[in-house]
């Protein structure tokens, strides 16, 4: 098993919850991991990205070489695009939230950028904010992301629960049960439009 | 034993916490910034007594941690690497001291300029001050060597520089912990004229420190950090250091390298395992994450006889940091990529947060400038000097940290009148009061901005030692209080604030205004924390 991916999004969106969810299934599974993260000034508000590698054998590189990423699973749509150079252009998936987050004056037509994600081979685009919100809170967009990403991720589901239940036990039971079925919700959106 | 999923940051400092520290001391600055947050988090640090509060800049983090090695007990310093610009006097000459208590200090590079204003690589100022440097390849490394690190550092009396790289310092990875050492009880060196360097004594000292040389070689050759691999093609011969070695086995995945490699993560160089590869290799690779100074070291001025390829002959690029490809392409491999980012996609700079006091200082300092020729606000570093981009365009210079007040008398000395500084709070304590004062000794006209967030912002929100004295210490330097303005950076101040401004800027002398408003990053963090708080109750 081995998978590479890229986690994109904006300073502040909280890409590394995501990261630490894959992080726990990793120790969980007995899997190698490897994640590089951003920490500094693109935090103000920036493009983020984090590499995450999960394989059963040692890992060497922190960085993913180009061309060689399994998957982009990113929280806002024009970052997802910032990373293609990083994807498997045959067998990679973009994964990405629909809903941008509009920071800079000239943020592009989101058309035009919808239209450049449905050219990538592999794509799932969802609202992940409105799925969230749909379960109870669109604050949970970033797991219902994690949920449409899961099926490729070659991790058994159950395991991703578990590792939400761990990240999130501390705060209760109401934000474990939103969490989880956050990302059932964006499981069952890529299961139906893969 | 235990393992965990650590940063290399976190492993440098649990490594620490576990190898028997005494006190950790630093000021914040990327990719440095995580190692001391840990120490500051960890229970078991805590239990242990073990000193983490920030210093006030690099220098004093430096001596202090110098002066628990004194007295016999384990520190370790950390900071990034301009930092160790501002360390430097200390840490050359804590070479020639040498170390009583295990010392080790933690540089870490940004290559590539992630959150820096250079790329600078901290091995140079190892070799320079002549002291021992250890360069992991990743977390476990890293943790391995701090243990490594405070033995060594004892055993040969010497500090121990510790370089690592942005993408080791914020990479997580497992980490397994070793045995768990206890404190060092106090003891003076045996020498008490050791630490004083008056001429006599440090000559002598640096006549131990040269001889010393041959010990920390032979630590190079013998410590197994530094190793070397047969390879059945010797028609190239490959040195690693650092991270680089990483890139290298990426891309021979089944770990099966051709060549001869030799994996070097400890300096002194070591020579007679380059004498082997040499010797045995018609050419050579070398793959630095830095400057290329084992390149410069293996060519020599003239490079006679010995074909080496690298960073100076265009084989690898001159500048920045190295990943998978580019050593790919550099041993003539496969390289991979997948498709053009599309146009449509636009460039996301970092900014000032919404609402953050800096915006307020920048519209009203606008105001004010457009009735004057540019060029005139020298600025610094932290969340403020992206008051340079688009909209705002406020700011005219952002060199090291302090530069903002000097330059500026600097500018005002040369008849260019006015000049503003615009600094930070955590940069005023860092360097900008020695500054002031020299302002102050000339009464230069000047008007120097002190926009007081109460934190130091950039690097996460970390404590800022001016907090509640900026008025204080100004008032100490001489700044007169009749030109010591303390306003509110809010939209309803604007015209009030222009007209402070206005007239403090057109003043003959040394004027200071300090716009202060809380942080909105910690104060959101403060109000989160409250709200928890009662929640639980
Ligand atoms: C010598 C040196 N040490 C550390 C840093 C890292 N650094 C850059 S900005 C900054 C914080 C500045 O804080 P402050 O002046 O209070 O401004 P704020 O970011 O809060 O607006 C730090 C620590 C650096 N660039 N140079």
């Amino acid at each position: 098993m081995k998978k590479d991916i890229i986690l994109a999004g904006v300073g502040g969106q909280g890409i590394l919850t995501i990261a630490a969810t894959l992080g726990l299934c990793a120790v969980e599974e007995g899997l190698y991991i490897k994640q590089s993260e951003v920490h500094g000034m693109s935090q103000r508000g920036g493009d983020v990205q984090s590499h995450v590698r999960l394989s059963d054998k040692p890992i060497n590189s922190d960085l993913i070489p180009t061309g060689k990423a399994d998957m982009i699973i990113s929280v806002e749509p024009m970052e997802s695009l910032r990373y293609l150079p990083m994807l498997n252009p045959e067998k990679g998936w973009l994964i990405t939230n629909s809903k941008p987050f509009v920071n800079i004056s000239d943020y592009p037509d989101i058309n035009n950028i919808v239209a450049q994600i449905e050219q990538v081979k592999n794509h799932i685009i969802l609202d992940a904010e409105q799925i969230a919100k749909d379960v109870g809170s669109p604050r949970a967009a970033n797991i219902v992301i994690l949920g449409a990403a899961s099926p490729f991720l070659d991790l058994d589901y159950g395991l991703i629960e578990i590792a939400l239940k761990k990240l999130f036990g501390k705060k209760g039971d109401d934000v474990v049960n939103l969490n989880l079925a956050a990302l059932k919700a964006g499981y069952d959106f890529a299961m139906k439009n893969r | 034993m235990q393992k965990l999923l650590l940063l290399g940051d976190e492993a440098i400092a649990q490594a620490a916490i576990d190898a028997g520290l005494t006190g950790i001391f630093a000021y914040p600055g990327t990719p440095s910034t995580e190692i001391t947050e840990y120490v500051q988090k960890s229970k078991e640090a805590k239990e242990k007594n073990i000193h983490s509060s920030w210093s006030t800049n690099e220098k004093t983090a430096m001596e202090a941690a110098l002066g628990v090695s004194y007295v016999g007990k384990r520190a370790m310093v950390c900071m990034k690497h301009v930092g160790l610009n501002v360390a430097a006097d200390a840490f050359v000459n804590s070479a020639i001291t040498g170390a009583n208590g295990g010392l080790i200090v933690v540089v870490a590079d940004d290559p590539s300029m992630h959150s820096s204003q250079n790329e600078q690589d901290s091995r140079f100022y190892g070799k320079f001050a002549m002291v021992p440097i250890l360069e992991p390849t990743n977390q476990q490394e890293a943790y391995d060597m701090v243990h490594y690190g405070f033995d060594l550092s004892e055993q040969m009396s010497i500090p121990v520089l510790l370089r690592i790289t942005t993408r080791l310092a914020h990479s997580r990875s497992a980490v397994e912990r070793k045995a768990v050492r206890k404190q060092n009880e106090l003891k003076l060196p045996s020498d008490l004229k050791q630490f004083i360097l008056l001429p006599s004594i440090a000559r002598k000292r640096y006549k131990g420190l040269l001889e010393n040389q041959a010990r920390f070689l032979e630590a190079s050759e013998s410590s197994g950090f530094n190793q070397y691999f047969d390879g059945s093609d010797k028609s190239l011969g490959i040195i690693t250091t650092g991270i680089a070695w990483n890139y290298l086995m990426e891309n021979y995945q089944d770990g099966e390298v051709p060549y001869p490699v030799l994996k070097i993560t400890q300096y002194p160089a070591p020579r007679d395992m380059i004498k082997k590869l040499v010797d045995e290799c018609e050419e050579i690779l070398v793959l630095e994450e830095g400057y290329p100074l084992v390149e410069e070291l293996l060519k020599g001025l003239f490079s006679i006889g010995l074909k080496v390829k690298g960073r100076l002959d265009g084989t690898i690029p001159r500048d920045g940091e190295l990943n998978p490809n580019i050593v790919a392409r550099a041993l003539g491999l496969p390289d991979t990529y997948g498709q053009d980012v599309p146009e449509v996609v636009a460039p996301r700079p970092p900014a000032m947060c919404p609402g953050c006091g800096h915006i307020d200082v920048y519209n009203a300092l606008n105001v004010v400038m457009a009735d004057y020729s540019g060029g005139r606000v020298f600025s610094d570093i932290g969340c403020y000097t992206l008051g340079a981009l688009p909209p705002f365009n406020a700011i005219n210079t952002c060199v090291d940290m302090g530069a903002s007040i000097t330059m500026a008398k600097g500018a005002a000395d040369a008849g260019f009148v006015p000049a503003v500084a615009m600094i930070g709070d955590s940069t005023f304590t860092h360097s900008g009061i020695t500054g002031l004062l020299d302002a102050v000794n000339e009464n230069s006209p000047i008007t120097v901005i002190i926009s007081d967030n109460s934190t130091t912002g950039m690097t996460g929100g970390q404590d800022s030692a001016g907090t509640g004295k900026i008025e204080a210490i100004c008032l100490a330097l001489g700044v007169k209080p009749e030109h010591l303005k303390v306003i509110k950076p809010l939209r309803k101040y604007h015209d009030e604030n222009v007209q402070i401004m206005k007239e403090e800027i057109a003043y003959q002398g040394v004027s200071v205004i300090i716009p202060r408003r809380e942080c909105v990053r910690t104060l959101d963090r403060r109000m989160r924390a409250k709200h928890l708080k009662k929640e639980k109750k």
